[in-house]
């Protein structure tokens, strides 16, 4: 308890160190408030446009939400297809690979054009991004299963579905997990660069994205702040939330889930 | 116990067996053995010990030859079968108690049957009070406990055990040999045990079968005609001492064939 004390404290020293920092380097190079504005007048525009960031936040994290719970149901039945044999791994798993290292701010302008502007098209270009890790790493559980329990279960005269819900499935819980972490941060990239193309049907409202891109172009450069404070605080607690079901799913029988002890 | 009387358990009639076109890993084997009967196969390592307990259970099928189990063919018989791994190979999401009740659970046994059952083989393995552990939280040799008892559930007449105390510490080892004549007194099955280790084979065995590497075969069959009840004491006994210094020798002789 006491030594988390510390950690707290020190790592809040290096906030006040690092707003300090910000502080003197505007003072010092007389930098104009549209490039960068101080600590203090981003914490006024926070205070001041709280609605919109909440009404923006709000946006964001419903596409990214719907994105990445999508990408969860589709990932987990894909990774049931592919764990069937190596013939369907083979042949499919290069599609997976694609689905990963396709530019997501490439292809947004054809979802846009297929989908139109809007929470549909944004929630579709977060489920792209969030999938390939949860197929790989649900797949990756499924089928590590060490030989001798499906032994035990052959013995036993178990079923296919059997061997499916009541070994490979459970046995790749943490790997889903480890999937969703990493699908879940970038679930919220994937929803704030769609809005930056396929913002919103309407104008002047709109999550995250499509709301710093408004506020660049008026050069309000401590909303502009406000905004990627708020993006950074709904990364955090998509984490957070994961994290916690990882925890309470996990802690009782796996040791990766236990709460980390503070060094 | 007497060998006389008493139909085989488990029957090899010329057993080969082979992984692709390499080397036999078993050669032309017989063996029978008896209902009752508990059967140490110990030899050097390569010599297809495991193999043998793969070829009994069907998990693995021979290349030539035939293998009866209580006179079927081995995965007709598996429901009489069980088998204990070398590792515990419990399933670490479930509790101690749902481990236990997996086989039952497995092969369709009522949830009240599986309870009363998962009870007194928890009661009979001296694990009741952990019953609701994970695996996780138990040393060694409770988990093999464990997968002890989850094997016995079934109530199978032929158990098969793969190095079950490999990992064990000497005194652990000790005491769970003795723990599993105490059971096999209570349950009578008949046992199929590889092991390394000679004094183990000769606390528990009836018979000894030493196998030789390269093709793997049988190179000697020793019985073990030690008083029963075993008891820990009998590992100070002068014969005890003469029966190991016998297996030992033939051991050596088989790894330098």
């Amino acid at each position: 308890m006491k030594q988390r004390m510390i950690t707290l404290a020190s790592s809040l020293a290096v906030l006040a160190a690092a707003l300090l920092l910000w502080q003197l380097i505007l003072l010092v190079f007389r930098v104009p408030p549209y490039m960068l504005p101080s600590p203090w007048a981003v914490a006024r525009a926070v205070g001041a446009r709280l609605p919109s960031l909440e009404t923006a936040f709000a946006i964001t994290a419903e596409e990214a939400l719907g994105g990445l719970l999508a990408s969860i149901v589709a990932g987990i039945a894909i990774a049931l297809i592919f764990a069937q044999s190596r013939w369907v791994r083979r042949m499919l798993y290069p599609y997976t690979l694609l689905l990963q290292t396709v530019p997501i701010v490439a292809i947004a302008p054809l979802i846009l054009m297929w989908v139109g502007a809007g929470t549909a098209s944004v929630t579709l270009i977060a489920f792209i991004i969030s999938l390939a890790p949860i197929i790989a790493n649900t797949t990756q559980g499924l089928v590590s299963v060490e030989e001798n329990m499906v032994h035990l279960f052959l013995m036993h005269n178990a079923s296919p579905a059997q061997v499916l819900f009541k070994l490979r499935l459970p046995h790749a819980v943490p790997s889903l997990f480890t999937g969703i972490r990493i699908a879940s941060g970038i679930s919220v990239i994937g929803a704030i660069t769609g809005e930056l193309y396929a913002g919103s049907s309407r104008v002047g409202e709109g999550g995250l994205g499509y709301s710093i891109l408004y506020a660049s172009s008026q050069l309000q450069t401590d909303y502009l702040f406000a905004l990627v404070f708020a993006a950074t605080v709904l990364g955090f607690s998509f984490f957070f939330l994961v994290m916690f079901f990882e925890w309470y799913f996990l802690h009782r029988w796996h040791e990766s889930a236990r709460t980390p002890e503070v060094e | 116990m007497t060998r006389e009387f008493t139909a085989p358990e488990v029957e090899f009639v010329g057993v080969t067996k082979q992984y692709g076109t390499g080397r036999a890993v078993l050669e032309a084997m017989n063996l029978a053995i008896l209902k009752g009967e508990f059967v140490s196969i110990i030899g050097p390592s390569g010599c297809g010990k495991s193999t043998v307990l793969k070829l009994i259970s069907g998990l693995a099928m021979p290349s030539a030859g035939t293998i009866r189990v209580d006179g079927m063919t081995p995965k007709n018989a598996r429901e009489t079968i069980s088998y204990i791994f070398q590792d515990a190979t419990l399933l670490p999401w479930r509790t101690v108690r749902r481990n236990v009740g997996l086989a039952l659970e497995l092969e369709g046994a009522s949830s009240h049957r599986r309870e009363e059952k998962t009870r007194a083989l928890l009661d009979l393995v001296g694990l009741r009070t952990v019953a609701d552990a994970y695996p996780r939280e138990l040393s060694g040799g409770m988990k093999m406990r464990v997968s002890i008892a989850r094997a016995l559930a079934t109530s199978p007449r032929l158990l098969l055990m793969d190095e079950p105390f490999a990992a064990l510490d000497e005194m652990s080892r000790d005491h769970m040999n003795e723990e599993l004549l105490r059971l096999r007194a209570e349950q009578k099955w008949t046992a199929v045990f590889v092991t390394h280790s000679v004094t183990e084979a000769v606390f528990l065995s009836t018979l000894i079968v030493v196998l030789a590497p390269n093709p793997g075969r049988i190179f000697a069959a020793l019985p073990v005609n030690l008083p029963q009840p075993r008891t820990a004491m009998l590992r100070t006994s002068p014969e005890f001492d003469a029966l190991v210094g016998q297996v030992s020798h033939t051991l050596r002789e088989a790894r330098s064939q």
